[in-house]
């Protein structure tokens, strides 16, 4: 294409939501002689390199634009281009990166519809074909004409197209409304009729871009389905309180004051008393694993961090939480968002941080606003920047929404999604602990594990390792939906069985599971043999499992199998970034070949997706590449194609 | 430091890497009356006004010496001339530099004491400081700050003149300039004369010859009648175009030879059409840095039109010389027989080397990375290196009242020169011409952005489009020279040249803009 970007004047509208975000966030360069001497015209004093220190702030400026405006004319790419002296291809490579930005033009109100693997079994379906009656067929990206209005685009005001996973699992189906200078919103459960008002509502711009009364609209509280009829008071394994979710659906997330009258911000103040050293030695005791999926020791990362002669050191939370399935941080999020805080406050204190930053999935609007009422919250009481609770320890946040791109899960990528990048994975090693964010040591979690920290402080480190297994200490979040009786996020105990956590859903529905998804799609199927597995680590990988994210995912035997696996093999391919060949190949060849599968019985083609899951495992740059294979051969070995 | 030149739109590919350096921490500066596209990558651009580099270069002197930051034991060693060029540049404080060049003298301080104190530093330039009547007297400046440093003959530093083409360093080293034989051997030197008298079976003339100025001013006089032009597009290129296509038009016979149809061909009496030196022909050319590399012919030319050292070995039999038919490694290996500098390069260590740097005396000699690293030896070899003592000159065509503008020259990223090269392809990035202009300009002479105008010099009048760009501050006009034939440029350029060089003051030219009058 050609991009004629340097003669295309920008909108006001648009200049002004690309304003609003970099104004005051693009430094003031600092005065002197020279400075000074500066404003008279005849000389440029840091040029382009003082604007290249903000080649973060890209992204934010794309989503001031996509959120006002609906779309990333050329001429709005262009402006931020020359604020951010980014060249335009650079640019538009990272608008095209991501599912939530539109680089051709579009109508404002936009639909997002689940149809990944549970709410397509739960209605997604049904919301799409009502809403094709209405609107016609999905919205598309038609290849080779960006920046190219559509034809109708002026003046059709709504649209839709469909979603991988909302993160809204257990009120599926899901729906997330993406309004241009409205807030966006979330659905679910989701009814087309109330998706429909919801587009055609917000006429001007003004706020109540969902219907009123609409009671299906999130923000309504979640504890109801969190802690829901399934008492989890009544755990199968202890009758221990919950840990990580005491304060999930009974304080007000918005207020600090119940914050603190429910423990919080105890573990900061002991943190205080232990030095950093002494953190790190409880994280040590507890021998806490990473929650992600991979189950690094944490207490190896933050030391790494913590010794490191590099300066400066960051924190960095990852709340991406993209994984089919997953929405347990997303809860945390929504309802204790000053736990998430605090624990990164921790994190920069035991490792010499004196930043973080909260990457937040694009898809959460009310994880996003919730955080960041409480980011103004705990600025407002010295509980953030320069001289925390009269410690003169300094540490702030900076929150950045990820855009629709489940790669920028994984730590690296979401680096370079930060840094404003494209969020493509970088080659490890060097490991983040060493070159992380901006090329500094990193801690990087997720909002699981951190929030751990708060108990492990309170208890101390040996006290918490008394749960759970010897491998698998303390508590685990699991997200359970599907085919139980009441989803949710359930916490028990390291060691509770699979049957035991589908009961303490209050059972499967319709019978007996054929299997259970363990781990989301980069996770594997599991067979009804496996009910009396623990659920540890260890003993998931004992039986070629794994835990991955806490997905617990039970399908009934009328389940369609070949639809919902073939749904992984599209998620993986659309999601792939592309980057390395294995993956960017693989995911679509073993997409092709399980459709002729499905189509004309195995053949020749459990051969060929063997050698593609060999090829991506080997070969690929990052997990995704490694672990798109699992689900669909765990399945051919479970026989559920047959 | 970029003086005088936008590499990023001149020289895209050598930017290229200067950018690899500015991303691993290198800072640049760029001094250039325009805030160019190349100066927007700086750490520090200093915007002076156009044709006080000498000013410049002699208060940054000035200033290295006050501060203590000469490099007193380089200088020592291998300079002559430093008490006189300190004397010259005395005069040449902050204050009265800000006042000849319009750079606030914080800046000049800065450049001063970063470019004194680094641990390498280089400055590049181009036509910026050469297209000036006074060129000699700009790049002798920059010559002397290197000298007072030290940064030159070393890795990482050195004075690098940025060529225009792939083989311009070729051309003269070819001897393909006035004064010299190939291997820059004066023509004036009787002993070097007579190596080439005797391997030629000639005699060779023993004066320097005319230069293109030059000969333009022969034209005029009705010294020069016949004129043969390879490859060059003087009708179009010349400053003041009126007079250069009045002077071509003068002559009694002229030839062109060229591998497309350019405007001074159309003049001509015969046009002998060349094949394309870098896909139709074998040989060498020579890189800015001395690099001399093979070149392979790979298709042959089209029609009629023939290898240009075939066309001259025809001539030459027709004027009653046979050459007979060399190959191009014929040719070359005579030139190593009679150009030191070149001796060691035969063909195949050059294409085993991937290129060699000159001078390369003899087959084991593996070139040379840096042209003066014998100012480093101990004891040096041979002559120091002088100071040149400069003085400011300002530009030869005044501002006044009637011409209150000044209108200076330069080439964009997606054409080249007159346009006989880039005008046959499409870009999605080329405007056109126009009278770039600050949007104060416009404003106070009520020209919109976008709106035709008048433009004229002393010397000429042309109609152009306005456009209003941010890189120029109100005064200062540019245009580029891509389009002769819709925007005549260098009918308003002033043909004053320098004596010493033979190049033409195209940077600096006094003109005044006027609305069209209503028709």
């Amino acid at each position: 294409m050609d991009l004629h970007l340097a003669t295309v004047e920008p909108s006001a509208a648009e200049r002004a939501a690309v304003d609003t975000v970099l104004d005051g966030a693009v430094p003031a360069a600092a005065g002197s002689e020279l400075q000074d001497a500066a404003g008279g015209g005849r000389i440029e004093v840091g040029g382009a390199r003082a604007r290249r220190g903000v080649r973060h702030l890209l992204l934010p400026a794309l989503h001031g634009v996509q959120d006002e405006i609906g779309w990333i004319s050329p001429a709005a790419l262009d402006y931020v281009c020359r604020r951010l002296a980014v060249p335009p291809a650079e640019a538009y490579g990272v608008a095209t990166f991501y599912a939530l930005l539109a680089t051709e033009e579009r109508p404002p109100r936009v639909a997002h519809v689940c149809d990944d693997i549970v709410c397509r079994n739960a209605g997604a379906a049904e919301i799409c074909q009502v809403l094709e009656q209405r609107l016609g067929p999905a919205h598309e990206t038609a290849a080779g004409s960006h920046g190219t209005p559509h034809e109708a685009a002026g003046e059709q005001r709504a649209t839709w197209m469909t979603s991988p996973c909302l993160g809204l699992c257990e009120r599926a189906p899901a729906v997330l409304l993406q309004l241009a200078g409205d807030r966006d919103a979330a659905l679910a459960p989701a009814a087309a009729d109330v998706v429909c008002e919801a587009l055609a509502a917000g006429s001007g711009g003004a706020a109540g871009a969902v219907p009123a009364g609409s009671a299906q609209v999130v923000p309504a509280p979640q504890s109801a389905t969190v802690r829901s009829p399934a008492p989890q008071t009544e755990r199968a394994a202890t009758a221990a309180e919950l840990t990580l979710l005491r304060r999930v659906g009974t304080v007000a997330p918005e207020s600090i004051d119940d914050y603190r009258r429910h423990g919080g911000y105890a573990a900061l103040r002991r943190a205080f008393e232990l030095g950093p050293e002494g953190v790190l030695r409880e994280l040590d005791d507890s021998r806490l694993l990473g929650r992600g999926g991979a189950a690094f020791p944490a207490a190896a990362k933050w030391k790494a961090v913590a010794h490191a002669a590099a300066r400066p050191h960051y924190v960095v939370c990852n709340a991406d939480e993209s994984e089919p399935g997953t929405f347990k941080d997303r809860v945390v999020m929504e309802q204790d968002p000053y736990a998430v805080l605090e624990s990164m406050t921790i994190a920069g204190f035991a490792t010499g941080a004196t930043q973080g930053y909260l990457y937040v999935r694009g898809e959460y609007p009310v994880a996003t606003e919730r955080l960041q009422a409480a980011l103004a919250g705990a600025r407002a009481r010295g509980l953030l920047g320069s001289d925390i609770l009269g410690t003169g320890m300094a540490f702030d946040i900076d929150l950045r929404r990820g855009a629709g791109a489940y790669i920028c899960g994984e730590e690296t990528a979401l680096f370079n999604s930060l840094e404003g990048f494209r969020g493509e994975p970088r080659s490890k090693p060097p490991y983040p602990t060493e070159v992380g964010l901006f090329g500094k040591p990193t801690v990087i979690n997720n909002v699981e594990t951190l929030v751990n920290l708060l108990p492990i402080l309170l208890a101390g480190g040996r006290a918490y390792a008394a749960q759970g297994t010897a491998q698998s200490t303390g508590t685990k979040l699991f997200c359970l939906s599907g085919a139980v009786a009441v989803p949710g996020v359930y916490e028990v105990e390291f060691g509770v069985t699979l049957r035991q956590l589908l009961e303490l859903a209050g059972g499967t529905v319709g019978g007996t599971p054929r299997a259970v998804l363990l781990g989301g799609a980069a996770g594997s199927f599991v067979g009804p043999e496996h009910l009396d597995v623990p659920l540890t680590f260890e003993d998931t990988r004992r039986i070629g499992s794994t835990l991955g994210s806490g997905v617990v995912m039970p399908f009934a035997p009328t389940t369609d199998f070949p639809d919902i696996l073939r749904r992984i093999a599209r998620f993986f391919r659309d999601e792939s970034c592309g980057q390395c060949v294995p993956c960017r190949v693989g995911t679509a060849r073993q997409e092709e070949s399980l459709a002729r599968l499905c189509r004309d019985g195995a053949g020749a083609e459990r051969a060929l997706l063997g050698d593609l899951a060999q090829v991506m495992g080997d070969a690929s740059i990052c997990a995704l590449g490694h672990t798109a294979a699992g689900a669909l051969q765990s399945a051919l070995a479970l026989g559920l194609l047959e | 430091m970029l003086w005088g030149s936008n590499a990023r739109e001149t020289h895209p590919i050598y930017f290229h890497h200067v950018l690899k350096g500015i991303r691993r921490g290198a800072r640049m500066v760029a001094v250039d009356p325009r805030r160019t596209s190349s100066a927007q990558w700086a750490d520090l651009w200093l915007g002076l006004d156009v044709g006080t580099d000498v000013a410049l270069a002699n208060t940054v002197g000035r200033e290295i010496i006050a501060a203590g930051l000469e490099n007193r034991s380089f200088i020592d060693h291998a300079t002559v001339g430093f008490e006189e060029y300190r004397r010259s540049v005395e005069p040449f404080t902050l204050e009265r530099g800000e006042e000849l060049t319009g750079v606030p003298r914080a800046a000049i301080r800065e450049l001063a004491h970063s470019y004194a104190t680094a641990d390498r530093a280089q400055i590049c330039w181009t036509l910026g400081i050469t297209e000036h009547h006074n060129a000699v007297d700009n790049v002798l400046g920059l010559i002397n700050l290197g000298l007072l440093t030290g940064h030159v003959g070393r890795y990482g530093s050195g004075l690098n003149p940025l060529r225009g083409q792939n083989n311009v360093q070729g051309g003269g080293d070819m001897g393909a300039i006035p004064n010299k034989l190939p291997g820059f051997q004066d023509v004036e030197d009787a002993a070097l004369r007579a190596r080439f008298e005797s391997a030629w079976g000639c005699t060779l003339p023993d004066r320097i010859g005319w230069h293109l100025s030059l000969m333009f001013e022969a034209m005029e006089h009705g010294d020069l009648k016949t004129l043969y032009v390879i490859g060059e597009n003087p009708a179009q290129s010349e400053a003041d175009a009126t007079r250069a296509r009045a002077l071509l038009d003068g002559l009694d016979h002229l030839i062109v030879q060229d591998i497309l149809f350019t405007r001074t061909a159309q003049m001509a009496d015969v046009v002998l059409p060349a094949a394309a030196t870098w896909a139709e022909a074998d040989g060498t050319v020579t890189s800015s840095e001395r690099r001399v590399q093979r070149v392979r012919k790979a298709l042959e030319p089209p029609g009629q039109a023939r290898d240009d050292m075939a066309i001259l070995c025809d001539l030459a039999r027709r004027l009653g010389h046979d050459w007979g038919t060399p190959t191009a490694q014929q040719v070359w290996d005579e030139l190593r027989s009679l150009s030191p500098m070149h001796g060691g390069m035969s063909y195949s260590r050059l294409e085993q080397l991937g290129g060699i740097q000159w001078p390369c005396a003899d087959e084991q000699d593996p070139g040379s990375q840096f042209l003066h690293g014998r100012l480093w030896q101990t004891p040096l070899e041979g002559a120091p290196a002088p100071f040149h003592p400069v003085e400011h000159q300002p530009p030869v065509d005044k501002l006044d009242d009637q011409y209150p503008l000044r209108l200076t020259t330069g080439r964009t990223l997606d054409s080249y020169n007159t346009g006989v090269q880039s005008e046959g392809f499409r870009s999605p990035i080329r405007r056109g011409d126009s009278l770039d202009i600050s949007p104060q300009d416009g404003d106070r002479l009520g020209v919109a952005d976008g709106e035709r105008v008048q433009v004229s010099s002393r010397r000429g009048s042309l109609e152009v489009t306005a456009r209003y760009t941010d890189g120029l501050r109100p005064g200062l006009v540019f245009m580029t020279l891509h389009f002769p034939d819709q925007v005549d440029t260098n009918l308003l350029t002033i043909d004053a040249w320098d004596r010493k060089s033979g190049t033409a003051e195209f940077k600096a030219t006094a003109v005044r803009v006027d609305k069209l009058a209503a028709r």
